[in-house]
């Protein structure tokens, strides 16, 4: 072991330390897309993060009359029962963001690891995993939410879970045509030959090869993950003791802002939302065409995922 | 044409298994619910020897592997059991609003691909000009909008302005007046024209990016090349060469996208209070009513098979390689 292993470490520290924050920002330079949404995400990620601390009234405090008009006090006027919408908002970025990453990084984990088995060993594993997947990413995913969701209950972890297990399936499908073509790679046929591991080529020369792709999907996940969110919410089955921009909606639709026009109450989660969401589609294509031109085409219906599986023509057999 | 059929063949096998696993899902997940169908049914008062009954009546006191027999014997004659809250038949629960759902998404669908293909087209032809631009931003925003928002906001800027009515499928007074077919027919399309607005809207982005992409690979073939050279004028290098050889890849998503559809359709039939299949499901899940529930989801995830098999038989028409 050691002796594979003494001439790769300085290797690795050579090329990669150095350089992540570097061609991250030479990245954003050559992407301005991908620049204006990582601002936005920067801003929405700080919000979230610091926002109960600047937030100027509380999550459940009623502070004036029912829908209250923007006013100078509040600039984005007051909820169906007298919260302050600004702050509201700014507390539902927490929620909504953690329920995205968590999900998408679930999605990433059960995914990934999918893929990386079915496309490193290849052959009969490989065949009855990929048939699995084939069946899941038929199923309809909002539809079969529902009918997990209304059964487990309504919680935030059973969402994420949820998120995560139904969107593993376009995941674990990209990873393995990559890893498949990475296993080919002469120095995994170098490792392979000097004795090391399934374990030890997987996590030492596998993973470091697809981790951008393994990220810039995480990225776009996050995404669907909020969309998914949004929409699970709005049909009554998010969690009810948390604020998220989804619950928001809902909560306005239900309390019928409509009847009253106050737009005040719809508009802005939904307006977050879409920004949100936006911005992580341009980072992630940006960063999925900088790594994989290939996909250019099949890379937007990521949504509903059903675009046809495409044959394996660049993998070698 | 034997590798067309053998082709044919697997796809066709692999869309029954599909729906033989749906089946069997739609056994489990329901197995793994909470209590059962006699502590759904919500009844503090009902003595143990009534429930003991009530198992017995829907089979449950038998075990699991039995009770999977039966319901798959069930489920392959198209019983589904009985509504929760109608006592109603799931089937004929379901089949009214199936229809009333179905004009919505097929008007819907028809918005989008419109939509989308003509704003594609232009883009993809006028690549980097205003045009084009305009339209990446304009797919990408919509591709981003949360469904259900979108409708609120329908609602909110668009009814009132145009007049059109934001609740229900048809005017309750209309059938009284005796106001002939015809009022009727445009009484129904006002009706449906904003949800369908929002699901064509949802879709448009998606469509009009995917267009554009498959265009501008299209455009930069050698065949185009040659039309221009034979003097071929521009509508007709667009519509005969390049719209056709990248209506693969539209065609396919047009049917594959059915899965997002029938999600949104959930969201929207539920905002605008339009009784078809999504606000059916909506309204199940609020009852706590399993049977409807169940028939709905085996019933769109069928739906959805089918159009995928659809789908690769028409994959294979347009592009006989496939089958290599």
């Amino acid at each position: 072991m050691s002796l594979i292993d003494a001439p790769m470490t300085p290797l690795n520290e050579v090329r990669k330390s150095p350089s992540r924050l570097r061609s991250l920002l030479s990245f954003l330079r050559k992407h301005p897309q991908a620049a204006i949404g990582f601002v936005i995400l920067m801003f929405f990620v700080f919000v979230a993060i610091f926002g109960p601390y600047f937030a100027p009234y509380g999550e459940r405090e009623q502070v004036g009359p029912i829908f209250g008009t923007p006013s100078s006090a509040h600039p984005l006027g007051l909820d169906d029962g007298g919260i302050d919408m600004l702050s509201l908002l700014i507390y539902g970025a927490r929620v909504t963001l953690i329920v995205g990453f968590a999900g998408a990084v679930v999605a990433m984990v059960v995914g990934g690891a999918i893929g990386i088995i079915s496309g490193y060993f290849g052959g009969k594993t490989d065949n009855a995993l990929m048939r699995t997947t084939d069946y899941f990413l038929v199923l309809p995913d909002l539809v079969l939410m529902i009918v997990v969701a209304s059964i487990w209950g309504r919680s935030l972890r059973n969402i994420i879970i949820i998120i995560g297990l139904i969107y593993w399936t376009f995941m674990a499908r990209l990873i393995r045509s990559q890893v498949k073509v990475v296993r080919e790679r002469a120095y995994v046929k170098r490792a392979q030959a000097l004795g090391a591991t399934h374990t030890r080529i997987i996590f030492k020369h596998v993973i470091p090869q697809i981790a951008p792709l393994l990220l810039a999907q995480t990225v776009l996940m996050v995404a669907l993950a909020i969309f998914l969110e949004t929409a699970i919410s709005f049909l009554g089955l998010g969690d009810p003791s948390v604020t998220s921009w989804g619950k928001m909606i809902e909560t306005a639709f239900s309390r019928s802002a409509i009847s009253y026009g106050a737009w005040w109450a719809i508009a802005p989660p939904g307006i977050a939302v879409a920004l949100v969401i936006m911005a992580f589609n341009m980072v992630g294509t940006a960063a999925e065409d900088s790594l994989n031109p290939r996909l250019k085409v099949s890379h937007l219906s990521r949504r509903h995922f059903r675009l046809r599986p495409l044959p394996d023509k660049e993998a070698p057999k | 044409m034997r590798a067309g059929w053998s082709y044919v063949g697997r796809r066709a096998l692999f869309a029954l298994i599909t729906i033989f696993i749906a089946i069997s899902l739609n056994f489990v997940l329901f197995r793994l619910a909470p209590g059962d169908r006699t502590s759904a049914l919500r009844c503090q008062g009902c003595t143990q020897e009534f429930k003991q009954q009530l198992r017995a009546d829907f089979g449950l006191d038998k075990s699991v592997p039995e009770q999977y027999v039966i319901y798959l014997n069930q489920t392959v004659r198209g019983d589904f059991g009985r509504s929760f809250v109608t006592e109603q038949p799931v089937i004929s629960e379901l089949w009214q609003p199936i229809k009333n759902t179905l004009p919505m998404i097929l008007l819907g669908t028809i918005i989008s691909i419109m939509l989308g293909i003509t704003t594609g087209v232009i883009a993809a032809w006028r690549r980097n000009t205003l045009a084009d631009k305009g339209t990446v931003w304009g797919g990408l925003l919509f591709y981003s909008l949360p469904t259900q928002w979108l409708a609120l906001m329908l609602i909110l800027y668009l009814a009132g302005p145009l007049n059109l009515p934001t609740s229900d499928i048809a005017d309750p007074y209309l059938a009284y007046s005796n106001a002939g077919a015809w009022a009727e027919f445009v009484d129904r399309l006002k009706h449906m024209i904003l949800p369908a607005a929002t699901i064509g809207l949802v879709l448009f982005g998606e469509y009009t990016l995917i267009v554009r992409s498959s265009m501008l690979e299209a455009l930069g073939e050698d065949y185009i090349l040659t039309a221009r050279a034979k003097g071929l004028s521009n509508w007709e290098i667009i519509t005969q060469h390049a719209l056709r050889n990248s209506m693969l890849p539209i065609v396919t998503l047009v049917f594959l996208s059915l899965g997002f559809i029938f999600g949104g359709t959930i969201l929207i039939e539920t905002v605008f209070n339009y009784p078809g299949i999504g606000l059916q499901i909506y309204e199940s899940v609020g009852n706590r009513d399993y049977p409807v529930l169940q028939g709905a989801f085996l019933l769109l995830t069928v739906v959805i098979i089918l159009m995928n098999f659809l789908a690769d038989l028409l994959y294979f028409k347009l592009d006989p390689r496939v089958t290599e």
